[in-house]
């Protein structure tokens, strides 16, 4: 029997490659690769915004449904090459969407070999992507993955050439599909025929750099420390809080909700953070330089957060790094002394 | 044997990916304890784990972190 390995997304569309792989007797398991820029988990994890929603990573919950092995790949590291010098550039944000698809694809290839399968199954539908499924671009994946030949699209296969897996036939092309275009009314009739109740979709799309919000803070980022580059760290705290600049040498992280306040505890052994005491109100971090003058103003920011009137004094502790603690009392700042031009995003 | 694996503090899918990674030194039967604190770890974890043919055995959560033990079995 041949086997096929899947890039599954938690999506509809790669749910429905793999079933239309599997009707034709071809055993398949999947792989989904974790960049440390996807959106739903960690959003959903941090922030107490959905409370009576499911927490499930959709990939996982995708592949129960099809009744298919995940394999998780942790491609933290190697990603980084690909966002900050992606060979066909960014989409309308910071989404380097072809090169991401074609390092998906050569991940999955070597994944292939490793473990003995005989081809890759994706669930792209020709024009259903501006960046990464152009027709122009199908060939330009399969090619510089170098899985060539044995990339099969199984949605719109029909409208390409035929691949190793069709000519062999190891799958009847006969019986996979010819999709294009943005409309997703195909793929919502095929998931009816395989009787797929439930499915994610994520309005916006599934990596945070496609995110105006989320790419204005990693800009900024790279501009205040003066190089483009980021590490883990960077690229998680960027989905959390507000982020609020009043310098060039700091900004502050201010949470936004409880889960985000406890998320953030976790980082108060990495970064400066202050938490009012003497009123209700979220925990900050700040980000940069530290100096006295800058803690400071930045209590007068963090203040401006939380249940005090502008009359009343906010008592606030500051925990530096070193753990040590001290407190400082402020008069919060009023909404106009803290310009819009400081957010950098809400 | 029973073995341990601290998980807390990391995001949805990284226990996941850790778990992964620890059970490819593991042997059918083996027991693993897992602590960790990411909400979605629970329904996550349980998933991978009838994926893969491994055992739930018991799951707690004490104040922010998740207790979860499970079995390998045979895959």
């Amino acid at each position: 029997m041949k086997k096929a390995v899947a890039l599954i997304s938690g999506g509809l569309d790669s749910m429905l490659a793999t079933r239309v792989i599997q009707e034709q007797g071809i055993y398949v398991e999947g792989i989904n690769f974790y960049t440390g820029f996807c959106v739903e988990g960690h959003t959903q994890a941090i922030r107490n915004s959905q409370p009576n929603k499911v927490k499930r990573n959709s990939a996982l919950w995708a592949a129960e449904q099809l009744g298919i092995k995940l394999h998780i790949i942790d491609i933290i590291q190697d990603y980084k090459q690909i966002v900050l010098n992606p060979k066909y550039g960014y989409g309308s944000h910071l989404n380097p969407c072809l090169d991401c698809k074609i390092f998906m694809v050569n991940r999955a290839k070597q994944w292939m070999e490793k473990n003995q399968f005989d081809f890759i199954i994706t669930g792209e539908v020709i024009g259903q992507r501006p960046k990464s499924q152009l027709k122009k671009y199908m060939p330009i994946v399969a090619h510089e993955s170098k899985a060539d030949d044995i990339l099969l699209r199984p949605l719109c296969a029909k409208l390409l050439a035929p691949t190793l897996v069709e000519r062999e036939g190891w799958v009847n092309r006969e019986k996979l599909h010819g999709f294009s275009g943005r409309s997703r009314g195909p793929q919502f009739d095929l998931a009816k025929k395989f009787d797929f109740q439930e499915y994610a979709q994520p309005a916006g799309g599934c990596c945070f750099l496609t995110n105006g919000h989320y790419t204005k803070k990693l800009k900024d980022l790279w501009k205040h420390r003066g190089r483009k580059d980021y590490e883990f760290d960077d690229i998680i705290l960027l989905k959390v809080g507000r982020h609020i600049r009043p310098h060039s040498d700091f900004k502050l992280i201010i949470c936004r909700d409880e889960g985000e306040n406890h998320f953030l505890e976790s980082y108060q052994h990495q970064y400066t953070s202050l938490k009012p005491i003497s009123h209700l109100g979220p925990l900050s971090l700040i980000e940069g330089k530290i100096n006295a003058e800058y803690i400071h103003f930045a209590a007068k920011i963090a203040a401006r957060f939380t249940d005090a009137k502008s009359n009343d004094k906010v008592t606030l502790e500051i925990s530096s790094v070193s753990g040590s603690i001290q407190t400082i009392k402020v008069f919060p700042f009023t909404a106009d002394q803290i310009p819009k031009e400081w957010y950098i995003s809400s | 044997m029973t073995h341990h694996l601290d998980a807390r503090r990391l995001l949805c899918p990284l226990p996941v990916i850790k778990i992964q990674e620890y059970v490819k030194t593991l042997y059918p039967g083996d027991i693993l304890e897992i602590v960790c604190t990411d909400k979605g770890s629970l329904s996550d974890i349980t998933a991978w784990c009838r994926i893969h043919g491994h055992y739930l055995l018991s799951s707690s959560k004490q104040n922010q972190e998740i207790f979860m033990t499970i079995q390998i079995g045979i895959c």
